[in-house]
């Protein structure tokens, strides 16, 4: 019951994202989306899954959209006409999509590919090998940390991308600053 | 919000709950990042919680004050020192005679390697994930003053 009640959130603020013309409301609206979907995590016992979509999908990424709104406005580029084969595009991807998720095993089914294959070892040995009662910390610590390593040279890259592009916002921020008070 | 940072920091609703829920989060972050082998969490997550509380200190109380707390420098080592953190943990099982990684060896009983060396790799984690999203931040935020 819960689930369906935010599943349908979630569509009718979908929905009301692709008719906003304001980029305020639509930043607000995806942080609206994204405490939805952890509310969706939560739900399903994903509970550091849920943590993580609300302080980044709710929080971070909000205060990083309206900090950029700040720089380019809040009006959307008015769109004259529908593009076709874009439309066209989408709705065949989308169509795949549901077709490919006949193919899905049921959620929970216990005879899921991935509940057969290295989940019972990790969840048979993971006390006596690696010792953390919380096992998803075992597994991405310890049994996939390489993955890990991984992941947070992604997260590394993307900073050094972003300090590239932008400037790190300090030094010339401080002497731009500075100037009109000595000449005042 | 940030182009307004005068009118929400003489709001005295928001300067009090900040002044309140700020000690509540970074500690929430804390126990997230040391208590990860038992409950739900780790580095991931705590760093990012750290961050919020970083962000919204500096929306309330405005940018050059959280760069008083996080120095923008201290930010920038900590993205690289995180990562090195992990790698280093790595290596240090390799210089004990083991796979790269294969925290066993850290300690003389196993089980406390292991556990050693997920507390170290995930505080590594930990510290590149607060300090990338406090970087984006300052990154984004110092623009419009230019």
């Amino acid at each position: 019951m819960i689930n369906f009640a935010l599943l349908a959130m979630l569509l009718l603020v979908a929905v009301a994202l692709l008719r906003l013309r304001d980029l305020f409301t639509a930043a607000m609206l995806t942080g609206i989306y994204s405490l939805v979907s952890a509310c969706f995590f939560m739900v399903q016992d994903a509970v550091d899954v849920a943590f993580t979509e609300a302080a980044v999908g709710a929080g971070i990424t909000t205060v990083l959209f309206l900090a950029t709104l700040s720089m380019v406005g809040r009006d959307e580029a008015p769109i004259s006409r529908i593009h076709l084969p874009a439309l066209a595009c989408t709705l065949a991807c989308g169509a795949l999509l549901v077709y490919a998720s006949q193919d899905m095993p049921a959620w929970g089914d216990p005879n899921a590919p991935v509940h057969q294959h290295v989940a019972p070892r990790y969840i048979e040995h993971s006390a006596d090998e690696v010792g953390p009662p919380n096992i998803v910390t075992s597994v991405l610590a310890s049994y996939r940390s390489y993955d890990t390593m991984g992941e947070v040279g992604v997260v590394f890259t993307a900073a050094i991308g972003v300090l590239l592009l932008l400037g790190n916002g300090t030094k010339r921020r401080r002497t731009a600053r500075r100037e009109p008070e000595d000449s005042a | 919000m940030i182009d307004k940072p005068r009118s929400m920091q003489s709001n005295p609703i928001l300067r009090g709950v900040t002044s309140i829920t700020m000690g509540p989060i970074l500690l929430f972050a804390w126990y997230v990042q040391w208590h990860g082998d038992y409950g739900p969490g780790g580095g991931f997550q705590a760093g990012v919680i750290f961050a919020a509380a970083v962000i919204a200190y500096a929306l309330i109380y405005g940018l050059d004050r959280a760069q008083r707390f996080i120095p923008p420098p201290a930010a920038e080592i900590g993205v690289m020192a995180g990562w090195l953190l992990y790698i280093g943990t790595g290596v240090l099982s390799m210089f004990r005679g083991a796979n790269f990684l294969d925290y066993d060896v850290i300690a003389h009983d196993p089980l406390h390697g292991q556990h050693y060396g997920i507390l170290a790799v995930e505080l590594g984690v930990g510290i590149t994930v607060a300090a990338v999203m406090i970087v984006l931040f300052y990154a984004f935020a110092g623009r419009r003053h230019r």
